[in-house]
């Protein structure tokens, strides 16, 4: 054991992940958080408030080469690892929710199945154009009547000549009023009944993806739904590399592994207000931070934060050596959105009265989270699949 | 050309807090970074390489840690890092600290080709001297250009420079000859930020480091501590401004009324500049 040195503990990173990362993955990192402080940082609060999604930031983090970037570089990703992937995530969601879902959304739910599912001409088509944030990409698998349960969903692929026609609406779009690109998720009846994937393009006939408006949380990341009102496509753009819903799972993973790390970071960013604030606060002649209440609720906070990056760290290193399961990830997805919904709601307490300013960072993380807590799998619908895991029945 | 930034690793000073209890600095958990006045030198320095061709060294002296800001200056678009790290430096101040970069950049400019231009930021955040670039320059006998705000004109054939300088009286403009040691002003350009293309670069790069011995200073008596007679005699925290604030009402007040308050209320506290403004005026 190392010398019992006061200083050789860190407050902010206990567990010492900054050691345990590579050059490369340090690079990257450092990289994200410029971008994340420079340039996200000082457009979130205003973004939030009035609810304005800037367009401009994929083009920003494309150029970073921040968008697919676990993807080879021949279509424009960096071929970094998904620990990196999670470096990155959790840098952008230390700013902002939306801003990581955004990203999430572009790399994970667009760039992925179209690398892994796609044509070699759909691969060539969008990605790079993707990856650059030329064009802006969603992801249309959850319906108004359809969201733990998919297998329920009602959008329908009839089969035309030369192709299909796709019919059907698709809820809570993350970046769908803004895209050009549209991965979406239908029965096709030529393919008896089972899910397949297809790629659309922004002004085709029937398609439109009308904004969802007065959301509470998520404010500066766009939402819309995607309706599809007999859509005709041809045969290249059904996704040839996947039937049923391990298509949609097979990307579901790998968002749910960013915003594993993601949420870490806006929990990081709460605690890290938390501790100035009461450090800062004077009540009854010493700082707020003197007070037994106080410490204890920071200590709660580092040591989920510590153990939950932890956690990410070690289900990202399995993802590089190939051997991670969707348990794993269920795991991680649901203990970090659920800690770090925890710890923002515990740092917007602290604050006290200012703790409602959006000049603090902390409600705006906090409404953020009630939709990290519940987007790509709930809090519960995890514990499900725990469940199913650790009893063989599944409960849903 | 080759271009040379000597740059620092200091504690992110506006990370450091003051323990509201103990009123000790905590040193603890503040991250290091590269002192931000060095990133107006770095930044100037890559466009002088981006318009004229050539390379980029950034030299510090620090230590093996002082890596991870080398690391951040190739990531920002520096060609090449020179890590000079030895046990013997260890408390030195601006004197044995100029001494030691002096002979490093000596080195630099035998294995790498010499140096016309060094820069360095117009001092550290930690520091605050601003005493080891103008140092630098008298031991390298550089011509020295310090508070620059603006090169204005670079003529590497002939060998001369023309920069604006800032200083209290005004804007200097000033001509010198290569080769010339430059401190670069706050404000004056906004460091590019490199993509994941490189970070790649910069993680793959390899560092040189040098010891007292690699860098040729055989002189150890002037390095380090044995070569610091700075004495850090007293540390204190001095005193908040706010106690010194005034107030000046302003309500049915016209502006020239309100200026005329306000030189009133600074001439109560300083006499003395009430007239030499009025022997000013007087034309004296």
């Amino acid at each position: 054991m190392a010398k019992g040195d006061a200083n050789s503990f860190q407050w902010d990173d206990a567990f010492l992940l900054n050691a345990q990362l590579g050059e490369e993955e340090r690079l990257i990192r450092d990289t994200a958080r410029a971008y994340s402080q420079d340039k996200l940082a000082p457009r979130v609060v205003e973004a939030f408030a009035t609810e304005h999604t800037d367009r401009a930031i994929f083009q920003e983090m494309g150029a970073l080469g921040l968008l697919g970037l676990t993807l080879p570089e021949e279509y424009g990703g960096a071929n970094a690892s998904y620990v990196s992937y999670g470096l990155v995530a959790r840098e952008v969601e230390g700013v902002d929710s939306g801003y990581r879902s955004m990203m999430s959304v572009q790399s994970s739910l667009v760039m992925h199945p179209l690398y892994a599912y796609g044509s070699e001409e759909q691969r060539r088509r969008y990605l790079p154009r993707l990856a650059s944030g030329e064009w802006v990409g969603c992801f249309g698998l959850t319906e108004p009547d359809s969201g733990s349960d998919p297998a329920s969903m009602r959008t329908r692929a009839e089969k035309v000549a030369d192709g299909y026609r796709l019919t059907g609406s698709k809820m809570w779009i993350t970046n769908a009023p803004l895209a050009d690109v549209f991965v979406v998720w239908a029965k096709s009846d030529a393919h008896d009944g089972a899910i397949r994937g297809f790629v659309l393009e922004k002004g085709m006939a029937g398609l439109s993806a009308p904004k969802i408006a007065n959301k509470l949380s998520l404010r500066a990341s766009i939402t819309g739904e995607i309706v599809m009102d007999g859509v005709v496509v041809g045969e290249e753009h059904l996704l040839p590399g996947v039937s049923g819903l391990k298509g949609p799972f097979g990307c579901l993973n790998r968002a749910r592994y960013g915003i594993a790390w993601g949420a870490m970071g806006a929990a990081e960013t709460c605690f890290h207000a938390a501790r100035t604030y009461t450090l800062d606060r004077q009540q009854f002649g010493r700082p707020l931070a003197a007070n037994q209440l106080v410490q204890k609720k920071l200590a709660d906070m580092q040591t989920e934060i510590t153990l939950g990056l932890q956690a990410a760290l070690r289900v990202g290193r399995l993802f590089d050596e190939g051997t991670a399961t969707p348990e794993m990830i269920s795991l991680i997805k649901r203990n970090n959105c659920g800690k770090a919904l925890d710890i923002a709601r515990a740092a917007r307490d602290m604050h006290g009265g200012n703790g409602i300013s959006g000049e603090f960072p902390v409600m705006r993380h906090m409404i953020n989270l009630e939709t990290v807590n519940t987007y790509e799998g709930t809090h519960d619908v995890h514990a499900l699949i725990l469940g199913r895991a650790i009893t063989g029945i599944a409960a849903f | 050309m080759h271009i040379v930034v000597c740059m620092k690793q200091v504690p992110d000073s506006a990370q450091i807090r003051v323990h509201p209890v103990t009123n000790t600095i905590m040193r603890q958990g503040v991250p290091t970074i590269i002192n931000p006045y060095d990133l107006f030198a770095l930044e100037e320095a890559l466009r002088l390489r981006d318009r004229l061709g050539g390379e980029v060294t950034v030299l510090t002296m620090g230590p093996p840690m002082a890596e991870d800001s080398l690391r951040k200056a190739l990531t920002f678009g520096a060609d090449r890092a020179v890590l000079l790290t030895d046990r013997a430096f260890a408390g030195s101040d601006t004197l044995a600290t100029s001494f030691a970069l002096a002979a490093a950049l000596d080195k630099v400019g035998r294995e790498f080709g010499v140096p016309p231009i060094v820069f360095t930021g117009k001092q550290t955040i930690d520091g605050d001297t601003a005493q080891v670039g103008p140092g630098i320059a008298k031991r390298l006998g550089l011509n020295q250009l310090t508070y620059v705000a603006r090169i204005a004109d670079l003529d590497p054939a002939a060998g001369t420079i023309t920069v604006e300088r800032r200083a209290e009286g005004g804007l200097q403009v000033l001509q010198t000859r290569l080769p010339v040691l430059i401190t670069m002003l706050e404000g004056v350009n906004e460091i590019r930020r490199g993509g994941l293309d490189d970070a790649y670069r910069a993680a793959r790069a390899q560092v040189v480091r040098w010891s007292a011995a690699d860098a040729g200073i055989t002189d150890l008596a002037s390095c380090g501590l044995k070569g610091s007679p700075t004495i850090v005699k007293k540390v204190f925290a001095p005193q908040g401004r706010a106690e010194q604030v005034r107030q000046v009402p302003t309500i049915d007040r016209s502006a020239d009324e309100l200026a005329a308050d306000v030189m009133a209320a600074i001439f109560q506290t300083q006499p003395a500049l009430e007239e030499d403004l009025l022997r000013f005026a007087a034309g004296q």
